[in-house]
C-alpha cells in the first residue's frame, strides 16, 4: 500500500484534480487584473477591493450570518428537545409515527418545502424577508439536529442520568447539570451543521426571501446569471478559505482529543498501579 | 476462603438469640425499614415480580440473590423509585414510597455501571448530591473530605472518572451514594466488573463500611460466593418470586426446595418415595433392591409421596469398605475425579448410572490418593446430613 507506484501516483493525481482542479481555477482568476473572467491579465488583489465596496454583497453576507446564527440556535434549542423526548420519553401514543415525521425533512425535496412555506407565509399574511427566512431554515435544520442529537442520546448510558435523579436532582435540574454536559458535543456539532447548511441553502431561501433580506448564495446565484463577474470569484474565494479554516481546526481539535484520551487511560493505569504499590508497602 | 458456612451465621433453628448477635428477623417486636405487600410487577404480558412479600430490618445487609431474569434487579429498582408496582405496596418506616419520585427518596444506589459523572471530578461527583441537599459549603466539604478518606481516594480529589482504575471508580461510586448518609444504600450487582482477588476484597470492605456507618444495605447479585460473604440475610428469587428467605447457614444447610438447594452450592439430589419414620425424620425409596436413604424433613410429609433427597458433596464420606452402622449407604464406582488444589471431588457412578458426587478435602500436601478411575468404592452420610424436599 504505502509503495509508489506509477499507477497509484496516476488515480490520485486525477482523483484530486478532478475534485479540487474547479477550484483551483476560481483561486487563481479571483487575483485576475482583468475584467474579463477568462482571460489572465497579471495578478491584482483589485477584486477583493471592489467586493468590499459592494454594499449589495455585504448586506446579503451579513443577512446571511444573521439568519445561519439564529436558525442555528433556534433548531438546537427545538432539535435537543425533539430528540430528548423522542429518545427518553418512554413508549408514548404515536412515537414511532413522530420519530419517523422528525426524520422526514431529510429526505423531502427542498422545492417542496420551500413552496409549502412560502404558501404558508402567503396564507397567514406574513411578510417575506429575514424572519421568514429564518423559520423556514430552523424547520429543516431542527431535523439534522434532532437526528446528531439523539444518536448520541441513543448512546449514552441511561444509568448516568438516573443516577442523579438518585441523589436528589429534579428531572430538570439532571438534564441540565449531567445530560446536557454529556451530549454537548453533540448539540455543539448539530448547531454547527445547522449554520452550515443555513449558509449553504439557495432553494429554501429563494421561495421565503422577500425584496427587503436577501441572502448571500441568492445574491450569487442572480448576479451569475447576468455573467460571471471577478467580484464572484473573490467572494467565492474567501468563502473556501473561511471552510478551509474551519475544517482544519475541527481536525487540529479531534487530534488533541485523541491526545488526551491516550493520557488519561495512562493516567487511570498508573492510578491503579500506584495504589497497589502502596498497599504492599504498608 | 468465602466458604459457604461461614462463622457469623451458624445454621440454627428460628428463635431469639444472645443479645449480642443481629437477627431482627427473629424478633417480633422489630420493626422493618422496609415492607414489601403483595407487590406485583407486569411489563405487558411478563410478569416480572409475582406477588411478592418482604421484610427488610434496619441495619441488614440484605441480598437478593437469583440467575439473570428473576426479578431481582426490579425489585431494587422499586426501592430506588425507576419502577412501580402494577399491584401492591412498598413501604419505607411505615410510610407509603409507590409515588414518591427517584429524588424524594432517602435511599441512594451504586449502580452496576457506576453512572459516574463523566465531566465532573472525584469531588464534584461525591458532592453531587450533598449540593442538592441545601447543605452548607463548608459542611459539604468537610462531608466530601470524610468520605474521601473512607475510600482512600484524597489523592485522586481532583481527577476525572477516567483517569483513575476501575477499582478505584467502583469506591467513588461507594462513596458518592453513601455520601447523603442514605437510610437505604441498594447496590446493584457492585463488584462485576472487578477482577476475583479485588472483589473478594472489597466483599469485606463493604462488610466493613456497612457496620462502620449503620445504614441498612441491599446488594443485588447474581453470584452466590458473594452474597453468602456480605449478607445477613438472602432472598434466593426464581421467576418473580421469593424462593427462601434466610441467613446464608440456613440457605445453604436447610434449603427450603429442590430450586435453592441446586442454586447455592453443588448438591447432589436423589428422587424417589417418602415415607416418614419420626421425629422429623423421612427416608427415601429411591431404588428397587437397594436400602432406603434418610435425611431431615424439610416439611411434614405423607408417606407415598414423591421427595427428594438433597446431599451436599463434602457431607458424604468415600471409603473402599463398606462402612459400619450407618443408615445412608451407597456403592458405586468412580468414574471421574476433578482436582482442584485444596479440595478433590470423586464423581461416582452408581449401577443404575446415576452420578453421586463426593468431596474430600486434601488435607495433606504430599499423599498417595486413595482412590483411582474405576475403583469400588462405597459412599455414605450421616441421617441428618440431608435434607428431604418435597417441592
Amino acid at each position: 500500500m504505502s509503495r509508489f507506484t506509477w499507477f497509484n501516483a496516476t488515480s490520485l493525481t486525477f482523483g484530486f484534480a478532478f475534485l479540487y482542479l474547479p477550484m483551483v481555477i476560481l483561486i487563481v482568476y479571483s487575483f485576475n487584473e482583468s475584467r474579463l473572467v477568462t482571460v489572465w491579465a497579471g495578478f491584482s488583489t483589485r477584486w477583493y477591493g471592489e467586493l468590499f465596496r459592494n454594499e449589495q454583497f455585504l448586506d446579503a453576507a451579513w443577512v446571511t450570518l444573521r439568519v445561519a446564527f439564529f436558525s442555528a440556535t433556534f433548531a438546537t434549542v427545538l432539535g435537543t428537545m425533539a430528540a430528548y423526548v423522542l429518545v427518553r420519553g418512554g413508549r408514548f401514543f404515536g412515537r414511532t409515527l413522530f420519530s419517523g415525521m422528525i426524520y422526514a425533512p431529510l429526505v423531502m425535496p427542498e422545492v417542496i418545502t420551500g413552496l409549502s412555506l412560502l404558501l404558508l407565509f402567503i396564507s397567514i399574511n406574513l411578510d417575506r424577508g429575514i424572519v421568514t427566512i429564518i423559520l423556514a431554515h430552523t424547520t429543516f435544520c431542527m431535523a439534522y439536529v434532532a437526528v446528531v442529537v439523539s444518536s448520541r442520546l441513543v448512546s449514552f448510558d441511561r444509568s448516568v442520568e438516573e443516577a442523579a435523579l438518585d441523589l436528589g436532582a429534579t428531572p430538570f435540574d439532571a438534564f441540565r447539570s449531567v445530560t446536557l454536559p454529556i451530549i454537548m458535543p453533540a448539540v455543539v456539532s448539530g448547531w454547527l451543521l445547522g449554520f452550515t447548511l443555513s449558509l449553504d441553502d439557495l432553494v429554501i431561501a429563494s421561495f421565503t426571501a422577500g425584496p427587503a433580506a436577501t441572502t448571500l448564495p441568492i445574491q450569487i446565484f442572480s448576479s451569475v446569471r447576468l455573467g460571471v463577474s471577478p467580484e464572484i470569484n473573490a467572494l467565492s474565494t474567501i468563502l473556501i478559505g473561511i471552510v478551509a479554516l474551519g475544517v482544519v481546526t475541527a481536525s487540529l481539535i479531534s487530534k488533541r482529543n485523541l491526545v488526551r484520551q491516550a493520557r488519561d487511560a495512562r493516567r487511570a493505569i498508573q492510578a491503579g498501579a500506584e495504589e497497589g504499590r502502596e498497599a504492599r508497602a504498608t | 476462603m468465602n466458604q459457604p458456612s461461614s462463622p457469623q451465621t451458624p445454621a440454627r433453628p428460628a428463635g431469639p438469640g444472645p443479645a449480642t448477635a443481629f437477627h431482627p428477623w427473629d424478633d417480633p417486636d422489630a420493626v422493618p425499614l422496609i415492607r414489601f405487600r403483595g407487590v406485583t410487577k407486569r411489563f405487558g404480558d411478563f410478569t416480572a415480580i409475582d406477588a411478592v412479600d418482604l421484610d427488610i430490618y434496619p441495619r441488614e445487609f440484605f441480598a437478593l440473590l437469583g440467575p439473570s431474569g428473576c426479578g431481582k434487579t426490579t425489585l431494587m429498582r422499586m426501592l430506588a423509585g425507576f419502577e412501580s408496582p402494577s399491584v401492591g405496596a412498598i413501604t419505607l418506616e411505615g410510610r407509603d414510597i409507590v409515588h414518591v419520585p427517584p429524588h424524594k427518596r432517602a435511599v441512594n444506589m451504586m449502580f452496576q455501571s457506576y453512572a459516574l459523572f463523566p465531566h465532573l471530578t472525584v469531588e464534584q461527583n461525591i458532592a453531587f448530591g450533598l449540593k442538592r441537599s441545601g447543605m452548607e459549603k463548608d459542611a459539604i466539604e468537610a462531608r466530601v473530605a470524610e468520605m474521601l478518606r473512607m475510600v482512600q481516594l484524597q489523592k485522586f480529589a481532583a481527577r476525572k472518572p477516567h483517569q483513575i482504575s476501575g477499582g478505584q471508580r467502583q469506591r467513588v461510586a461507594l462513596a458518592r451514594a453513601l455520601a447523603k448518609a442514605p437510610k437505604l444504600l441498594l447496590l446493584d450487582e457492585p463488584l462485576g466488573a472487578l477482577d476475583k482477588k479485588l472483589r473478594q476484597q472489597t466483599q469485606f470492605e463493604l462488610v466493613d463500611i456497612q457496620e462502620r456507618t449503620g445504614t441498612t444495605f441491599v446488594i443485588v447479585t447474581h453470584d452466590q460466593e458473594e452474597a453468602m460473604t456480605v449478607a445477613s440475610r438472602i432472598a434466593v428469587m426464581n421467576e418473580g418470586k421469593i424462593a427462601q428467605v434466610d441467613t446464608p447457614g440456613r440457605i445453604y444447610e436447610s434449603p427450603a426446595s429442590v430450586y435453592v438447594a441446586d442454586f447455592v452450592g453443588d448438591v447432589n439430589l436423589i428422587e424417589g418415595n417418602a415415607r416418614p419414620v419420626g421425629q422429623g425424620m423421612a427416608e427415601i425409596r429411591w431404588r428397587e433392591g437397594v436400602p432406603a436413604i434418610r435425611g431431615q424433613a424439610a416439611e411434614p410429609l405423607v408417606e407415598g409421596e414423591r421427595a427428594t433427597l438433597a446431599i451436599r458433596p463434602e457431607k458424604i464420606a468415600i471409603s473402599r469398605e463398606r462402612p459400619e452402622g450407618r443408615n445412608n449407604v451407597v456403592q458405586g464406582r468412580v468414574h471421574d475425579i476433578a482436582y482442584l488444589g485444596n479440595i478433590s471431588t470423586y464423581h461416582v457412578r452408581l449401577p443404575d448410572g446415576v452420578i453421586v458426587q463426593a468431596q474430600v478435602a486434601n488435607q495433606r500436601r504430599i499423599a498417595r490418593r486413595d482412590f483411582t478411575w474405576e475403583d469400588e468404592v462405597w459412599l455414605s452420610w450421616s441421617d441428618t446430613a440431608g435434607v428431604v424436599l418435597m417441592r
